[in-house]
Formats: structure tokens, sequence, C-alpha cells
């Protein structure tokens, strides 16, 4: 099953031709990794699927993004699409307000007003993202005190809390020590029972461990896209096999 | 070479102290000759009489306070409102193109000398008060719209600044979850600028209430009570600036008193501003 179906997706910031061709198909409940070096166009596609680059100057789209079907640069409304498609961000960025704020507000601004409604679904997704116990007791507490990898965790609950079907995840541990890197990774794993995954990342070893499917990305070029262990042990491009085996990137 | 350094420090700590000189200088005037005309006439009948009669040796400057503050109340309420408003347009939806002409503007707006806002309220404000309202148009209504448009500049300037130097992580961040834009702006940017839109706030108010030219040239200056925003009135500052010309001895400390009550209300302002910063 495809979630979402890219056709001859070409993107350009101003002149920079930044993607170049892509056709790719992205499955469902699946954990897919964008892979490459710095530049090659793999944020860029990411933040394509939920249209966050609608907010960058000169930035040009055409070909079809297609989820489940239907063409997301169509008639689909922005944020409907956004509420079906989370995003978790390279920097945790919970908002200055409480840990139970952060997690309600996507399901308030979807118009769910019943406190006990909030209670039950700020409590799910805070499960769901494996950090209820520990945040349990300080719901009230400002979420900008927390560490930075339950920064990163509850974002996820908050995307969570929006109960999307696909959740894009842009170097979600980058900026975070390798304790909490392995608290996500083993995050990601689990979610990926519920929800579609794809993840932006600069650490190989980490789409080896996680992803199903791995793209890996040239100068705005899909170079190869395949099965996370053939790609990894058997790659088909000599560009791959130099990235990967760490000749350049 | 260590002698021109040490000369260059020299000059700087000097131009430093002359500022901070400048301030003690001033407090230590005001506090001189007004303290003790309060203690002469007795600090309650000071703060609550209503009857200001300085030659009658009757020095109350309740009404003073109150216009004051109400007229300062009033505006601040008014120019807030309609100031930060006009900041998140500047900072989050203005096009580009219409951004530079709109801030010059702004920015002109704020170097206008009081007394040509003052002009502005006698040619325009007070008249149509008197048109549409009735009374003799100069009032403390008058006094409130001016004040108003006085304190856009600082509070629209200082708020556009703070809002823009809320990471646009957490606008985005907000987008991403489906909120429109102006959800995560109100919901997530402005809350976040909040420090800095107070501030903008707290120097708007002390904008307003240390005004003299433009209020004395269109709120009437009456010194009784107001019966009514119509009515004229006098603030602190227009009752200094309108007798010190020919006040003298105790009538003349009187108005240092005044400003000693006028300087206490701004330290106080002042202080709020900086616990809040920190």
């Amino acid at each position: 099953m495809n979630k979402f179906q890219l056709k001859d997706v070409n993107l350009w910031y101003n002149d920079f031709h930044a993607l170049k061709d892509i056709n790719m198909d992205i499955k469902a409940k699946e954990i897919t990794a964008f892979i490459g070096p710095s530049g090659c166009g793999k944020s860029t596609l990411i933040k394509s699927l939920n249209r966050m680059n609608d907010l960058i100057d000169g930035c040009k789209i055409t070909g079809d993004f297609l989820l489940d079907g239907e063409n997301i640069y169509g008639n689909l409304d922005i944020n409907a699409l956004r509420k079906r498609v989370g995003m978790v961000f390279q920097k945790p960025n919970p908002f200055p307000m409480s840990v139970f704020d952060n997690v309600a507000y996507a399901p308030r601004v979807h118009g769910i007003k019943s406190k006990f409604k909030l209670n039950e679904i700020v409590e799910k997704s805070l499960r769901d993202a494996a950090i209820w116990d520990e945040l349990k007791d300080r719901l009230k507490k400002s979420a900008i005190s927390l560490s930075g990898g339950q920064q990163q965790r509850l974002c996820i609950a908050r995307a969570l809390a929006a109960e999307p079907d696909v959740l894009l995840m842009d170097e979600p541990t980058s900026a975070l020590d390798p304790i909490s890197t392995a608290k996500i990774e083993e995050l990601v794993i689990k979610l990926k029972k519920k929800y579609t995954i794809v993840i932006v990342t600069h650490n190989m070893q980490q789409a080896v461990r996680i992803s199903d499917t791995t793209g890996f990305f040239l100068l705005g070029e899909l170079i190869e896209y395949n099965n996370t262990e053939q790609l990894f042990s058997m790659p088909t491009d000599k560009r791959c096999e130099d990235y990967i085996t760490g000749r350049f990137g | 070479m260590k002698t021109r350094e040490h000369v260059a420090k020299l000059i700087f700590m000097f131009c430093a102290l002359t500022a901070v000189a400048a301030l003690f200088v001033i407090i230590f005037f005001i506090f001189s000759r007004g303290m003790p005309a309060i203690f002469e006439v007795g600090i309650g009948g000071f703060l609550s009489g209503r009857v200001w009669r300085p030659l009658q040796g009757e020095f109350g400057i309740f009404t003073f306070i109150f216009t004051s503050l109400v007229t300062t109340i009033v505006a601040f309420i008014v120019g807030s409102r309609i100031g930060l408003w006009c900041a998140i347009y500047l900072a989050m939806f203005c096009p580009r193109k219409i951004y530079r002409p709109l801030k010059t503007m702004v920015e002109l707006l704020g170097g206008i000398p009081s007394v040509l806002y003052g002009f502005f309220g006698v040619v325009v404000i007070v008249p149509f008060i008197r048109n549409a309202f009735g009374g003799p148009g100069n009032s403390m209504l008058a006094a409130m719209i001016i004040l108003s448009i006085m304190i856009l500049p600082t509070i629209i300037n200082l708020s556009e600044a703070a809002i823009r130097a809320v990471p646009s992580f957490y606008y985005e961040g907000a987008l991403a979850l489906g909120a429109t834009k102006t959800e995560a702006v109100f919901d997530v940017v402005v809350p976040a600028a909040k420090s800095g839109v107070n501030a903008s706030y707290i120097l708007g108010v002390g904008r307003a209430i240390g005004e003299t030219m433009a209020v004395i040239m269109v709120i009437g200056n009456s010194p009784h009570m107001p019966e009514s925003v119509l009515s004229p009135a006098r603030t602190m500052t227009a009752a200094i600036a309108l007798e010190m010309s020919y006040a003298t001895g105790l009538h003349q400390n009187m108005l240092f008193a005044i400003g000693v009550v006028l300087f206490t209300i701004v330290i106080v302002l002042n202080l709020i501003l900086t616990i809040r910063r920190h």
C-alpha cells in the first residue's frame, strides 16, 4: 500500500533547481529514510510533503504529490493536510507554554473544546510517545524546562495529538545526545505500527537501524531508492556506494 | 600607548558619569524643593485635596493626579490595542512591498514634535469633539485621543521588534500542526513575545503620563474636577508647565512637589519594567 506517490516532482528556489524529476512511492506503515550529503534536497523534499515549503518566497513546485491518491497541491485544504501529515523538526520546538497546552494545541485548533476529551487525547499522545510516565506529574510545568530529549519526545506527542496518518521527521535526533537518540529511535520503530513515517537523517547507522526503505539523494536527484538492507549491502549506483562507505559527504 | 588607552578610558567614563550625574542632580533639585513643601502643606491634604487655589494657599492635587491617570489609562487601552495589532501586521502579515513605506511612516510619527501633535489636536480633534458631542471641545477626551496616537510609535516599534525576535520555529511548529496563520500568530508567536510587548506598553504609558505640550494645547486646563470626559481638566504635567513661569515661594515649591509625585509614578513604572525583564 502506497501512502504517497510522487510523480515527476521538480522544485525550484527562484533559479536554483533543488529537486529534479523525483519519482517515488512511500509505503504506508513503514519507515522511509532519506539520506544524502547536505544540500542534496532531502530536507526540501520532506518539507514538500506537508507543504511547509509554501512559506518560502520564490519556491516553485511542479509534478504530482499524491497522498492516498489525492494531489496535496490540488484542492486539498492546507490545514487539513498538515493535520494528516504531522512533522517533527530538527531542533525540538515546544511552544513556551505548559506540557499539557503543547500537546492539546492541535486538538484545540481543530475544534475540540471538551476538557474531558482533551485530557484523554493528551494522555494517549504522551503514552504513544513513551513519555507519559516522565511527564504525568509535570503537565502544568513549562515545556521549555524539559531536557532536549524530553522536548523532542514531547514534540512527537504534540504531533501525534493531531491524529495524523503520516509523521515527517526532519533529522529529529541531530540535536540530541546518544541516549535520547536511542529512545527516539525505539519510539519511532514502535510508531510505525500505526503511522507512516518519513525520516531525514544524516546518520547512516540510524537509517540502517530503523528504516525499511531508504532513498539516497545527491544534488537534487533521487539516485537510489530501495529496501534499506539491499541499499546498504549492495548499492547499485557508484555514487551511492561512495557515500555509504564514507568516501564523501 | 598605555597613557592613550588610559586617557580614552577616562573620557568614556566621564561621559557615562555625566549622564548619571544629570539624573541625580534632577532628582536632588526636585526632591529638595518638593519634599519640604509637601510636609509644610501636609501629605494627606496634598494628595487627596481637590481644590487647587495656590494664591489662597490651597494645594490639593487629587484632581491633577486623577486626570493624569485616567487620560493615560484610556490612551493606553486604545493605543496598546491598535499599536500591538499594527506591530503584528508589520511583523507577520505585511507584504514586503509596502513594509518599507509603512515602517518609515510609523517611525516618522514617532519623530513629530509634540507641539505639532497639539496643533493637530487644536485644529482637528477639538472642533470635532465640539461639533459631535457639544461642550467646549477642549477636554479630557481630546487629550485621550492625542495621547493614544502619540504612544503608537513606541508601542509599534518595540512590539514589532519583540515579535520579530521570536524564533521562526515556533511559528512553523504551529503551522505544521494544522493551525492557520492567524492562529499560529495569536496562539504562539505573540505570547512568546510577551515580555517585549509588555516593555513597549510600559514605555508607552511613561510617554503618555509625561506628555505636556500636546496635552496643554487640547485639554482645556481647568483645575476643577472634570464632570465627564467632555469637560476640560488639567494633568500634573500641565499644572507644572502652566504655572512655573509666574509662581513664587511656596506656590513654586508646590509645583516641584507635583514633580515629585510624577517622578515617583514614572520610577515605579520603570522598576516594573526592569523587574519584568530579568
